[in-house]
């Protein structure tokens, strides 16, 4: 594959604590035109909010993709748990959606 | 615990099966995280070093537009391995981390960016075989069962269409240009041909870890059948452009529809990979000089974002 | 109506202002801090050089009928680029590089703002495209500047540096003789009266809130504009034209 290195003979694969030594990571959120949601994009490096906010200027929206950007510390994001996706986001209620209900079809679109 | 247990591994190998992704936070075997991490390290480290080969030719590009363009792609480069570098942060290592890795030698970055750019040529050869040889493979990458990398490979591959379309533009003109012009895209094309070739990795049958790649939907064609693709593809156009496949045993192969090639020469190929190639040492030593250089200023910024975290605290006392 | 040569020449100054900064931030892609400021400088760069191009395109057309903005780029030599000798100063560290990108975008705010509302269509519309760059980099150098003469004692004492190097290439800028008086003159081009003040407001409130002073040292290099520059411009010129240079006449 063109930008995958053969794994060599022993070649072992580091170990990883993850730590943020250098600038910490912040979340960056685009607003593609006026009356669209500011939507995730990616995250970039930058020692304050003033700096993420010019870097996230500078990386995604080199070709005019957005006209409003937000950045948020990525520590500051919380998130449900993975685990309990059954038990969170589960289905049960199909009267909740539209196709739950029958309607005469000489009634026309509903 | 009142929510039902799931087997995590049924849960994953679920998802795999279903063609569905597997998103940061789920479960997913420690052999998956570290062959993508690896993956997706070297695919970013790849991206940064391959700034330095076309970087070489900013100041001296033989045109304005022809500098813009090629400012323009480099930054793409850099742009697009800040995007791996944050896929790979969702998976538990730093970006910091990554960098030691690349600096030290650890991880290793693509071996095609340990050849020089030795004229103007080489930066239309660069575009056109090596982002295309790229792009085979990426377009591939967008479907690969990783969310992030899936969806970095998504906005990677829509911002890189441009790239060897440009690349080819150069070539095209030189080669309808002066004779020198002529002779230097011919010198790039012969120079950059094989490492191209040898860009998609080993042949299938030496390439261990394939069928492993293929189950988790990280890799969804073998190399050799990619790089049949890319040759099928780019003969022609080579054709075109009235140069000359440097491959004596080069010929198209009616009852396969396939170009026919020779043999790779997979010692070269091991001594670039193995740290032995024409730029190895440059590219390390010109990366960690930046990275070296830029110290004092990245302490100052964390500094001064420390200060003015304090300040803010008094003002709220 | 002025003479189309007072014109040219003055595009040639805004336009060699362009693109020899242009030039030299271009050296320093992938040499920056960070990935991110590889990035960001690359913008910078794109920035400059697609001012150079509007502005040495339109005084290409007073150049005759073979001229472009290549020739102009390319085929001229040391003594007839017109740029500030600021912009021809070499990268140095991040503080130097800085110091001489806050300087340049100080100045083009106030220019820029000013050029567009030049009586001449084009040329307006240049600068007004063109000024919003400008802010925009001036967001960015004024934040750097800041930030490093705040930082540490090293970035405090680095930034400084880089200001009192750079200062002195600083009234080259504002430089202007009998061609912007002509055109003025004309009413082709606004007054620049005000770009000093503005300039001088800008940069003391960015050192000041950098904790960061002006040199005293009034020593000040003046030349850029008539073709007197430092010794930096005869080596960046070779390396830039060479390629072109060596194929006359070719297509790339």
């Amino acid at each position: 594959m063109s930008y995958d290195v053969p794994r060599e003979e022993n070649e072992v694969d580091p170990e990883f604590a993850g730590t943020q030594n250098g600038f910490p990571l912040w979340e960056v959120f685009v607003r593609a035109q006026r009356g669209l949601n500011h939507v995730h994009v990616g995250s970039v490096h930058a020692a304050d909010a003033q700096s993420a906010t010019q870097a996230a200027r500078d990386v995604y929206t080199r070709r005019a993709e957005g006209v409003s950007l937000w950045v948020v510390a990525s520590e500051h994001i919380h998130a449900s748990d993975p685990d309990a996706q059954g038990d969170w986001f589960n289905d049960s209620k199909p009267y909740r959606h539209p196709t739950f209900y029958e309607i005469p079809e000489e009634i026309g679109h509903m | 615990m009142t929510r039902t247990e799931v087997d995590p591994q049924a849960r994953f190998d679920e998802i795999i099966e279903a063609g569905e992704k597997v998103e940061p936070r789920d479960w997913m075997p420690e052999a998956y995280r570290k062959t993508m991490i690896r993956q997706i390290a070297q695919h970013a480290h790849s991206e940064v070093i391959g700034q330095q080969p076309e970087g070489n030719w900013i100041t001296r590009a033989p045109s304005l537009a022809r500098k813009a363009i090629l400012i323009a792609k480099v930054q793409d480069e850099a742009g697009h391995g800040l995007y791996l570098y944050s896929a790979a942060e969702t998976l538990g290592v730093s970006r910091h981390e990554l960098n030691e890795m690349l600096h030290s030698g650890r991880q290793k970055y693509s071996s095609i960016f340990n050849y020089p750019t030795l004229s103007w040529a080489d930066i239309g050869a660069i575009g056109w075989l090596v982002d295309g040889a790229a792009i085979t493979n990426q377009v591939m990458l967008t479907r690969t069962s990783y969310g992030p990398y899936s969806r970095a490979m998504i906005r990677i591959c829509k911002e890189e269409s441009f790239h060897q379309r440009q690349g080819y533009e150069i070539m095209l003109a030189l080669v309808n240009g002066t004779e020198q012009q002529k002779a230097i895209a011919q010198d790039a094309f012969e120079r950059w041909w094989w490492p191209s070739l040898a860009m998609f990795g080993p042949p299938d049958d030496q390439s261990t870890h394939t069928e492993q790649s293929q189950a988790w939907g990280i890799k969804l064609e073998t190399n050799d059948e990619l790089r049949q693709k890319f040759v099928d593809m780019t003969v022609p156009q080579a054709d075109y452009l009235g140069l000359t496949v440097p491959d004596p045993e080069l010929r198209y192969d009616e009852d396969s529809g396939h170009y026919h090639f020779g043999e790779i020469d997979w010692d070269d190929f091991w001594q670039v990979v193995k740290g032995n190639g024409p730029c190895n040492r440059e590219r390390i030593a010109h990366k960690t000089k930046a990275w070296d250089d830029g110290a004092w200023v990245r302490e100052a910024a964390l500094a001064h974002a420390a200060k003015q975290a304090n300040n803010s605290k008094g003002a709220e006392k | 109506m002025a003479d189309p040569h007072e014109l040219y020449t003055f595009l040639l100054r805004v336009g060699d202002d362009n693109l020899i900064l242009a030039q030299r931030l271009g050296e320093l892609v992938s040499w920056m801090p960070e990935l991110e400021e590889d990035i960001a400088v690359a913008n910078v760069a794109l920035d400059h050089l697609g001012q150079a191009r509007n502005v040495l395109t339109y005084a290409a057309r007073m150049a005759g009928p073979d001229a472009s903005e290549d020739t102009l780029a390319m085929e001229r030599s040391e003594r007839e680029f017109l740029n500030a000798v600021l912009v021809e100063q070499p990268n140095g560290d991040f503080g130097q590089t800085m110091a001489r990108q806050l300087f340049v975008d100080a100045y083009q705010v106030p220019f820029y703002e000013a050029l567009a509302t030049s009586s001449d269509d084009t040329v307006a519309g240049i600068a007004a495209k063109a000024v919003k760059e400008a802010r925009y980099h001036l967001a960015r150098s004024s934040n750097w500047v800041v930030v490093l003469g705040d930082g540490t004692d090293e970035s405090h004492q680095r930034m400084q540096a880089g200001i009192d190097a750079m200062w002195r290439y600083t009234a080259d800028l504002f430089f202007t003789d009998e061609t912007e008086e002509a055109l003025q003159q004309a009413g082709i081009l606004p007054s620049f009266d005000n770009i000093r003040g503005t300039f001088d407001d800008t940069v003391s409130s960015v050192l000041a809130r950098g904790l960061l002073a002006l040199p005293e040292d009034p020593y000040q290099r003046i030349g850029g504009r008539t073709g007197f520059h430092t010794e930096h411009l005869g080596h960046l010129l070779p390396d830039m034209q060479a390629l072109h240079r060596a194929n006359a006449g070719a297509s790339w």
